[in-house]
């Protein structure tokens, strides 16, 4: 069937600049450019360009420039390009249409519409530098109260808090699975996280072992597909988390594709190679909120009540409901993804239609576990889609503990968002398994980059919160009043727990 | 004396009247214990030297067995709770009686012997060690075993499954023999849905079959492996191996390692 | 109406969302027993629920008063009350009335129980039956002050429900006080409606009672299609959903429970396609008719009315049930141990297959399993 899909993009070559040294032919795992001896020169499939820039970057002589391809469809403002090529795509293969990280469209952004406060006049704004300015976060179950006991004089605490992770800044790296990006990524966000005094998710793919020694600072997911979950598995890390949705892809599950697969991925995974890893919709022993707590329990009981349970959901309708009910099934931490969390695949009409945003979420959650009095029992982790710090100290002032990031992260060590990664050869040696691709990724290197990214970040926060006269983060976390609306209707400030600006 | 010896100090005076031993075995009474009272009694008794416990009065306690390391053989009497098993590797545990949902739940390593029915979901992702249950077993059981190299999970079924048995199946082996059962036919449906490793093997013929798996009947190579199943069940349940292994076993497979490599347009 | 739906639902999520444990308990040749083993069984299963729900049901509780409607009716005001009493003289023969005796356990927060003993005003029921008048009546209470509940409506059963482990709200209502020979038991965990003792299980509409155990993604639909045919769904919740839904296809319309699993529970087409003609003409035609009813999503049930107990799951059966008889015993669980627990013996134990419904009816011996076809 001839194809009636055009390239998206256009490469242009300035030949004049092209040394014909092929690093852009060896950098391009998608084939894009080639070279010709019998014209001596470099040449490009326009088709197979994803934009990733990785060619651009690494052009010693600055020869590449890439645009969106001019020819397009009569403007239609409903009948958009990406509508038109999806249907000729799906005509074509009668497939669902992949996609790859968060959600593009803006409709959805409301950290946009929220501005921060800063002290004038009647308070003192605070300088940092010179200055305390406390981040550190810790994640757990608090108890109401305190018990404490006099004892010839001393006193003596009887409560024994349960247990609690703690943050350096309450940013962590996001679950991406082990399979969906390889072993040079994770071990990056684990040395990351290591040297900052912070915590990186395995996603649901288990851990390789030879970054266990790294298990302090690593949160263990459990998922539906139960990849690489093992006694040893539970132990090594410092908190468990039972994924239940994605972001990016409420309410299904996740087929990592066979090409993904390669022999350390298997083993890793106890799945044969070049088997798609095929990741069930629900986990099949919760169908239900007191199954939920079956499985926390579970989980507790295997490494003896000794780690945080976590439990993450997608931010969907009665996120707050839900919510309360993962705090009363003993859930020690609650993690919220909205609808712009990112994925190494999911469709798009799942990414990009289902689910609320976190903005919501984050508000409504806090507010529905603060009028049930149970606020203290859980912590709230919020993710999906933090673009900088301002959108870290947003999500704190409205009620989260901590955040999680994962784009930002992946960003930083190269990634472009090109959405892409479903197809598992990321030019930039991310969303890959291919060994030769994948040592693009210098974990030494690629953590220096992240830990960078965590030390800027956290500059960023302790100057908003000087300017708003506070040094701690306790006293930002859940503080609405730090926070004003703009452009946003009374529905929706009413939702936020904010007042407009000016008022 | 260190940590634990102390817990068990201190759980033995608190349940000493529950407790009788001879020598490494032991003798619980669990009847009214609450779950995490009695598993913290067992770990302790098992990972701390007791090769065999025996527990009477077992009604709906949960997570027997989870979180102790050693090969003890744990005896049960009663009917245990969900989740019996659940990241279990290592214990030997024998159930006189029926069990519930989601026994031997990602499990790794250790043999459940059930004599009698187990509830839904039994087998979940269990990743190795081996479930042995005489009568029927419900919905959803051996979801997603898995496999890699030696370590091989196995399911035996004396009785009929429920429906989904098997789905989304990437290694291990699951026995299906269709004795004692309440539901006489095969009337599971979907019966290794999404699978893309392992093999099923069922005592007589396989009818309607989900699209992506084959069923064949099995060859000398198949039989070598469902004759060792079949003797260690009768071993277990006292059936007679002769009658367990007379007539016809279909074995089924999965057409193809990606099933759903199709579904999608890149 | 407004009144109660914001007590049960004060957030304004979609409709409650709750998880269980549900214990139903029948004695076939219809000899009354006590709570002892309804109670002891379903607080076995303590860790399904949360403290925040339990409740029973009790069938061959008044036989003193075995022609007449017994309401149990939950105040939250004195002038509801009042209001509540007024209408009840004009539409009723109000025989007898008195306060719920009740005692000091560990409940939160309980409302002014009442019971009425109650025959239907005569010159009012026009061409009516007693059964619709009442359930018109119930309909208006709860409806009207937004304080006033009739949780309880049928002759010779009682509900008894509230906020609380089923074995505290069982001390409350001095349950060791009475007989039955169906109990019907639910333990609660719900996730959004704290503290409403109106929002426990059963939900009960003249003498049909339900127990739930899961989530209807139908719900929204099922709801409205019901309004249809006048209930007036004031709890936001599935289970009073599934309590019309029984009303509704096997007393108005006059189903059989073989029939109405189907409606409720339906086969999927491909299964329909494999069945002979006549047969899947009418599961065909059922679910062109009753769509709206199909039950989607987890569920298992036990539903009872006078006569009938019936047990029920989804058909996937996404919830778990357990079965059991001995003797004249059935028994259906959530969890076989909480059966073994009271009966350690069984003649007979057993997973139901999902949709396929395991009913107990009076005066015969033997428990009638449906078969699948």
């Amino acid at each position: 069937m001839k194809s009636y899909l055009s390239s998206e993009y256009v490469v242009h070559r300035d030949h004049e600049r092209c040394i014909r040294c092929k690093v852009c032919v060896n950098q391009c795992t998608y084939e894009t450019h080639y070279y010709d001896p019998e014209d001596d020169k470099v040449y490009s499939r326009d088709i197979n360009c994803t934009n990733c820039q990785r060619c651009v970057v690494f052009c010693p002589t600055n020869a590449i420039t890439i645009t969106k391809n001019p020819n397009a469809y009569k403007e239609n403002e409903n009948w958009t390009q990406e509508a038109i090529v999806s249907i000729k795509k799906q005509a074509e293969t009668g497939g669902v249409i992949l996609t790859g990280m968060g959600c593009d469209k803006p409709h959805f952004t409301f950290w946009d519409r929220l501005v921060l406060n800063a002290s004038q006049v009647t308070n003192p704004s605070i300088d940092p530098l010179r200055e305390p300015m406390e981040i550190r976060t810790y994640l757990g179950s608090k108890p109401d109260r305190l018990e404490l006991k006099n004892s010839d004089g001393d006193v003596l605490l009887m409560t024994e808090l349960a247990p609690q992770l703690c943050l350096e800044t309450p940013i962590m790296f996001s679950a991406l699975s082990y399979g969906a990006v390889s072993l040079n990524v994770h071990e990056s966000l684990a040395r990351a996280a290591t040297e900052f005094g912070t915590f990186f998710n395995t996603g649901e793919g288990g851990l390789d072992p030879r970054l266990y020694k790294y298990g302090d600072h690593t949160i263990v997911q459990v998922a539906s597909g139960r990849f690489g979950v093992h006694p040893q598995y539970l132990d090594v890390g410092a908190a468990i988390e039972i994924k239940i949705g994605q972001g990016a892809k409420p309410g299904i599950g996740g087929h990592l594709p066979g090409e993904k697969v390669t022999e350390d991925i298997s083993q890793t995974r106890m799945i044969p190679i070049g088997t798609d890893a095929l990741s069930p919709a629900p986990q099949h022993d919760i169908y239900s909120i007191e199954d939920l707590r079956q499985l926390i329990y579970a989980l507790k009981e295997a490494t003896d009540y000794s780690k945080p349970i976590s439990v993450k959901i997608a931010a969907v309708h009665n996120v707050a409901a839900i919510a309360s009910g993962m705090v009363r099934a003993g859930a020690d931490i609650i993690a919220l993804d909205g609808v712009r969390g990112a994925t190494g695949a999911a469709p798009r009409v799942i990414r990009d239609n289902v689910g609320i945003p976190i903005e919501f979420a984050i508000a409504s959650v806090d507010q529905r576990l603060r009028e049930e009095g149970i606020r203290n029992r859980a912590s709230i982790v919020a993710a999906g889609g933090f673009r900088s710090s301002a959108d870290v100290v947003k999500a704190i002032a409205l009620g989260a503990d901590a955040v999680y990031i994962a784009t930002a992260a992946l960003v930083a060590i190269g990634c472009t968002v090109c959405q892409k990664c479903y197809i598992g050869k990321c030019p930039w040696g991310i969303a890959t398994t291919d060994p030769w691709i994948s040592k693009r990724i210098n974990p030494k290197i690629a953590s220096k980059r992240l830990v960078n990214l965590l030390q800027a970040w956290s500059s960023e926060i302790k100057e908003m919160m000087g300017g708003m006269g506070i040094n701690a983060i306790e006293s930002l976390r859940g503080n609405r009043l730090h926070l004003r609306g703009v452009g946003l209707t009374e529905a929706e400030c009413r939702i936020l727990g904010v007042k407009m600006a000016g008022e | 004396m260190d940590h634990t010896e102390e817990l068990i100090a201190e759980i033995s005076r608190k349940f000493l009247s529950r407790i009788r031993s001879k020598e490494s075995v032991y003798s619980v009474d669990a009847s009214g214990l609450p779950y995490r009272e009695l598993n913290t009694l067992l770990k302790a008794l098992g990972n701390n030297g007791a090769k065999k416990i025996e527990v009477h009065g077992v009604y709906g306690q949960r997570y027997i067995g989870t979180g102790i390391d050693k090969k003890i053989v744990i005896e049960l009497f009663g009917t245990p709770g969900n989740d019996l098993g659940a990241f279990m590797s290592g214990p030997r545990i024998v159930v006189h009686g029926n069990a519930q949902d989601c026994c031997g739940n990602t499990m790794d390593e250790g043999l459940i012997v059930v004599h009698g029915h187990v509830g839904d979901i039994a087998g979940y992702s269990m990743r190795g060690g081996k479930l042995f249950i005489r009568d029927d077993v419900g919905y959803r059981v051996g979801i997603h075993m898995k496999e890699y190299r030696d370590k091989r999970p196995v399911l035996v079924v004396g009785g009929a499954p429920g429906d989904f048995l098997g789905e989304y199946m990437a290694g291990g082996v699951i026995l299906v023999l269709g004795l004692n059962s309440e539901n006489k036919e095969f009337r599971a449906r979907y019966v290794g849905t999404g699978m893309h490793g392992g093999v099923i093997f069922v005592r007589g013929e396989m009818n309607n079959l989900v699209s992506g798996v084959e069923a064949l009947e099995a060859n000398e190579e198949d039989m070598k492996i469902v004759d060792g199943l079949v003797r260690e069940f009768c071993f277990y349940f006292g059936f007679d191996v002769d009658d367990v292994l007379d007539g016809k076993f279909t074995k089924i497979t999965p057409i193809n390692k990606r099933p759903y490599g199709n579904l999608y347009a890149y | 109406m407004d009144g109660i739906t914001k007590l049960n639902c004060r957030y304004g999520d979609d409709k409650d969302f709750a998880g269980c444990s549900i214990f139903g308990m029948m004695n076939l040749q219809g000899k009354c027993f006590s709570s002892e083993d309804p109670v002891k069984a379903i607080s076995n299963m303590h860790e399904r629920g949360n403290g925040l729900g339990g409740g029973f049901a009790v069938y061959g509780l008044y036989p003193e008063h075995i022609d007449d409607y017994a309401f149990h009716i939950m105040y939250l005001s004195r002038e509801a009350k009042k209001k509540t009493d007024k209408l009840l003289n004009e539409s009723f023969e109000v025989l007898e009335d008195e306060e719920l005796p009740t005692k000091e356990a560990n409940v939160l927060d309980p409302p002014k129980v009442w019971r009425y003993f109650v025959q239907p005003n005569i010159r009012k029921l026009k061409n009516k039956s007693a059964d619709d008048y009442v359930l018109e009546k119930v309909m208006r209470i709860n409806t009207e002050t937004g304080k006033a509940f009739v949780f309880s409506s049928g002759k010779n059963m009682g509900v008894f429900k509230g906020v609380g482990f089923p074995e505290d709200i069982a001390e409350f209502f001095c349950l060791d006080e009475y007989k039955g020979y169906i109990w019907v038991c639910h333990g609660r965990f719900p996730t959004n409606t704290p503290g409403w003792w109106g929002g426990a299980h059963p939900f009960n509409i003249l003498d049909w009672t339900v127990v739930h155990n899961g989530e209807l993604s139908s719900y929204g639909i099922n709801r409205r299609y019901l309004e249809m045919y006048g209930y007036k769904c004031t709890m936001q919740t599935d289970t009073e959903v599934l309590a019309y839904a029984f009303d509704l296809l096997m007393r108005r319309q006059k189903l059989p429970i073989n029939i109405v699993s189907k409606v409720l529970a339906p086969p999927l087409w491909e299964e329909i396609a494999n069945i002979e003609s006549e047969q899947a003409r009418i599961l065909r035609t059922l679910r062109q008719t009753y769509g709206s009813l199909l039950m989607n999503g987890p569920f298992s049930v036990v539903v009872a009315h006078h006569g009938e107990m019936i047990g029920l799951t989804d058909r996937l059966k996404l919830r778990p049930l357990s079965a059991g008889t001995r003797g004249d015993y059935l028994y259906l669980s959530s969890e076989e141990s909480a059966i073994r627990l009271v009966s350690p013996i069984l003649d007979k134990s057993w997973n139901p297959r999902g949709g396929e419904p395991v009913v107990g009816r009076l005066k015969t011996s033997k428990v009638v399993e449906v078969p699948a076809k």
